[in-house]
């Protein structure tokens, strides 16, 4: 076909585009995923019995503010990622921004710990599980990311895939969090980044292969 | 691609006519001339996929950065899919050659070597029937054998080596 015919036949297929509607595909691929994310955790894990107790200290909402924060990052990054041309690093350095806090946070807790509590609130209770299960929690997110992410244009594959597995990570451990009886920051600052950082790097693997267009 | 973006059809057949223009130098000059087939194809894939993934434009960002990283994309595409489909299976093949060279020569290698841990009369036999594809009679005629007693020996011999194979004894000098 000569380029001339396939231009005009592009211009005829013309429909307009309305503004906001990467947003709203990717918006919707998060919600769903956090939706069955919210179902398996009730089903599997359970809420934390004591979670309007809990809601009333500060611990609950530093953990939720972290986890959330880095959502909403990450949802940024993901939709740079989908369009051609955009630069990703000025938001990644919020996502650092967000890290280097929940750290100050948990190291100033340490500082002012009993020697024989440090321990303890690095470690808490549940070390081993927390980042296997914010793993599991974040798959079905990263599902519905990624369904969004294929209908964008991400030029570079494996970055988009790390973002993509950054924001279900952080959705998941956002989730995670009405499971979780946890309170320690540092806790939240090493066990809950490490659950993140693996569905980011699943992402990253993953968006190799299954993102190219 | 504002107005495109909108519904504007004349604008955005002015649009991808520059484009196309803009996309046929961008290729023409990274592939060379003698692949100017390949540019006009990459230009009207690039030209579709613009099409496709329009809604990823931000209007916000300069349209050239969106329009030279969808390019940039297809080149890469296009290099790897290339370099898959010239080179690999070349390079394959004298691989595979190459290793199949060396195995049958370590084979007759392995082979002589066996060999020469059998009686002479034994050894001459197994290459006739063996190697060299003759039948029992011939090879026993040759050595001055009735078929039957050229079979036994053969059989013998190659049951020695497979015992002596079995024990590793046949590797033990390597």
């Amino acid at each position: 076909m000569r380029t001339d015919e396939l231009i005009a036949g592009l211009s005829l297929d013309l429909k307009p585009v309305r503004r906001g509607v990467l947003e709203g595909l990717l918006g919707a691929g998060l919600v769903a995923g956090v939706v069955v994310a919210a179902g398996v955790m009730t089903m599997w894990l359970g809420v934390r019995p004591d979670l309007p107790a809990a809601m009333r200290g500060s611990a609950f909402w530093t953990k939720a503010a972290y986890t959330v924060a880095l959502t909403a990052v990450g949802f940024l990054l993901v939709e740079r990622a989908g369009r051609p041309g955009s630069r990703l690093l000025p938001t990644a350095l919020l996502a650092l921004l967000a890290l280097a806090i929940i750290w100050s946070i948990g190291a100033l807790q340490m500082m002012h710990a009993p020697a024989a509590q440090k321990r303890s609130l690095f470690f808490g209770a549940s070390y081993t599980v927390c980042p296997r299960n914010i793993l599991m929690l974040s798959l079905p997110i990263l599902v519905g990311v990624a369904l969004a992410l294929r209908r964008m244009a991400p030029t570079r594959p494996m970055l988009a895939g790390a973002a993509a597995g950054l924001l279900a990570g952080a959705a998941g451990a956002s989730v995670y969090g009405l499971h979780c009886p946890e309170t320690s920051a540092m806790f939240v600052a090493f066990w809950y980044s490490l659950g993140i950082l693996l569905t980011g790097a699943v992402g990253a693997i993953g968006g190799k292969v299954l993102l190219r267009w | 691609m504002l107005a495109s973006l909108d519904g504007d059809a004349r604008a955005y057949r002015r649009l991808l006519d520059a484009l196309g223009i803009a996309l046929r130098l961008y290729y023409r000059r990274r592939l060379g001339s003698a692949d100017a087939a390949d540019a006009e194809d990459l230009v009207q894939d690039t030209l579709i996929a613009m099409h496709a993934r329009r809604a990823t434009y931000d209007p916000g960002q300069p349209l050239t950065a969106w329009v030279y990283a969808i390019a940039r994309y297809k080149l890469i595409d296009h290099y790897r899919r290339n370099r898959l489909r010239r080179t690999v299976p070349l390079e394959d093949a004298g691989a595979i050659f190459a290793e199949d060279e060396s195995a049958a020569a370590l084979a007759r290698l392995d082979l002589g070597r066996m060999l020469e841990t059998l009686p002479e009369d034994t050894r001459g036999l197994i290459r006739a029937t063996k190697v060299e594809g003759r039948s029992n009679a011939e090879a026993g005629g040759a050595a001055g054998l009735t078929e039957t007693a050229a079979k036994v020996r053969v059989h013998r011999g190659l049951k020695a080596l497979a015992d002596r194979f079995a024990k590793g004894g046949g590797h033990a000098d390597r």
